[in-house]
């Protein structure tokens, strides 16, 4: 029953590839204005070839995941706190909220005048971008622990520290874990948005390769280096975030 | 701890006057009002009443869960103030967590208790699987166990640190009926072997009266302390012993009396 379900989608994209290669070859439309697969395929191989993809990828990766775990380290104790204290929630809680529905491409002038167009400029984008959904969720989800939980726990002689770790955090983390996936996406759009909008010497990343071809008016660069972005965040759902929601979610029996 | 210096001689769990009010919805409700009751070291005591009339919140207080609003709570002499590992819950849902497997569940109070090595912890920890009968299930985590054998986990978790008292709150209720007349029997057989100070809540009359040595009624609104009875049947009992019915049957007919009688407050 598995390769039929690989194979149909297989099978409706080299169609749909074919007829997009056909019909810019036919002249229907300008190649410099929709280029063919293969051109950018051509630009593809030539990219990874020179290496100068390899190290655009590495940069970004580097950033976002600085940036993520910085984000992440930071709302992490912040959201705790939220969730214990109703002042940290109505003060630092409701900031977070607001500030979560801020688009983080806005925290880029902010960066820029703060630190200068340096590396620190974009890390601090992404830290932005991530920090206020990882507060909310970390916040939220400790917030919905099962009481009986803590009173099982409590008469077992577990207090503060202790009860923390062993039961807010675990009973909380399949929350957390969706709370951090959700960062890591606002992350990874607000570095886009950063390295397209911040040129730094420093550190030529996925969004200024993207900004080069703009420049350039090279859209098969431009379609190629979308593709690579679009596949990375696919990537990071795909061989990371998935298989550990999916492990929670089966070794506590919420999921068959 | 501090021996029992007080002229309740042999009492180990002292109530006084203890009254517990909880300002709900409904304005201020009174949960429990003036219970004054003694339990003895290793005495099983059945609190039974209908719905709503403080049973939980009993339990609660025993626990240091909440705290009296009157009245004192003593055990050994020292008041309750919070909760400790001298007085151990099982709730009517088994709380078992779900991120361990059961011998790590029963472990968790274990842990928790100084003066111990890790072996000795697993050990206890094997020894009162065992016990409940789940031995060959400790790798099991909760949601790969029936509702039944999840309590015996339960059962297991609070007896594995050793408490002076075992406080449980309906823990058969969500049960189906085999099940429960097992645990009957399980729960029997531990109280006699371990020698436990048990305090048990229900409102199913017959299970009280199947465990109790001594099984009290409340009414509710405010929850109260109706009327006292000794159970002297001898262990093992077993719930459908014609005698047990028939005490039972006593014992409903007296709550529905209460239930019947006209509120003091309003008259
Ligand atoms: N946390 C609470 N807040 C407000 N009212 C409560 C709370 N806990 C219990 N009560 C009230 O106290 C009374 C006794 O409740 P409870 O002890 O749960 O009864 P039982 O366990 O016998 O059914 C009920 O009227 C209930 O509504
Ligand atoms: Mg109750």
């Amino acid at each position: 029953m598995k390769s039929p379900r690989a194979l149909v989608p297989i099978v409706i994209g080299l169609l749909v590839l074919g007829f997009w290669e056909w019909y810019v070859r036919s002249g229907r439309v300008e190649d410099f204005f929709v280029p063919a697969p293969t051109q950018i395929g051509a630009w593809f191989w030539s990219a990874l070839c020179d290496g100068s993809l390899a190290s655009a990828t590495w940069v970004t990766m580097r950033r976002l995941m600085l940036g993520f775990a910085i984000g992440a380290a930071i709302g992490i104790p912040i959201g705790a706190l939220c969730a214990r204290s109703s002042l940290a929630r109505d003060t630092i809680g409701i900031l977070s909220l607001g500030l979560q529905t801020l688009p983080s491409v806005c925290w880029v002038p902010v960066a820029i005048i703060a630190f200068d167009p340096t590396e620190a400029a974009v890390v601090f984008v992404v830290v932005m971008g991530t920090v206020w959904a990882v507060v909310i969720a970390v916040q939220e989800s400790v917030l919905n622990v099962q009481p009986l939980y803590l009173r099982a726990a409590q008469t077992m002689g577990s207090r503060g520290w202790h009860l923390w770790t062993h039961v807010i955090f675990p009973a909380a983390l399949p929350g957390i874990i969706s709370g951090l996936k959700q960062g890591w996406a606002f992350a990874w759009r607000s570095l886009m948005a950063a390295e397209i909008f911040v040129a730094i010497i420093d550190g030529f990343g996925l969004g200024a390769l993207l900004n080069a071809g703009r420049d350039l008016h090279r859209m098969d660069l431009v379609m190629g280096v979308m593709a690579v972005v679009m596949l990375v965040g696919l990537l990071a759902d795909l061989i990371f975030f998935s298989p550990i929601e999916r492990w929670l979610r089966r070794s506590r029996g919420l999921e068959r | 701890m501090p021996a029992n210096p007080s002229s309740e001689s042999n009492s180990q769990l002292t109530l006084r006057h203890v009254t517990k009010r909880f300002n709900g919805r409904a304005g201020l409700v009174t949960a429990v009002e003036d219970i004054s009751l003694q339990v003895k070291e290793g005495e099983f005591l059945v609190l039974v009443g209908p719905s709503g009339c403080g049973k939980s919140t009993l339990l609660s207080l025993l626990a240091g869960l909440e705290q009296v609003d009157d009245g004192s709570i003593k055990l050994d002499g020292a008041d309750v103030v919070e909760p400790g590992r001298d007085r151990l819950v099982m709730f009517q849902q088994d709380a078992l967590f779900p991120w361990l497997d059961a011998l790590e569940n029963v472990m968790f109070g274990l842990r928790l208790k100084p003066g111990l090595t890790d072996a000795e912890r697993t050990e206890a920890a094997r020894y009162y699987l065992d016990l409940v009968g789940l031995g060959d299930k400790e790798k099991a985590r909760p949601h790969e166990l029936s509702g039944g054998m999840r309590q015996r986990v339960a059962l297991a978790r609070s007896l594995a640190p050793n408490p002076r008292v075992l406080l449980m709150d309906e823990p058969f209720s969500a049960l189906d009926a085999l099940t429960r007349d097992q645990l009957y029997g399980d729960i029997q057989k531990i109280f006699t072997q371990r020698k436990k100070t048990i305090v048990l809540v229900t409102h199913n009359i017959r299970e009280a009266v199947c465990l109790g040595d001594r099984v009290v009624l409340l009414s509710p609104n405010p929850g109260r302390v109706r009327q006292v009875f000794n159970i002297d049947l001898p262990r093992p009992r077993r719930i459908n012993d014609p005698a047990l019915a028939t005490l039972a049957a006593d014992i409903t007919t007296a709550l529905s009396a209460h239930l019947a009688e006209p509120k003091e407050g309003l008259v």
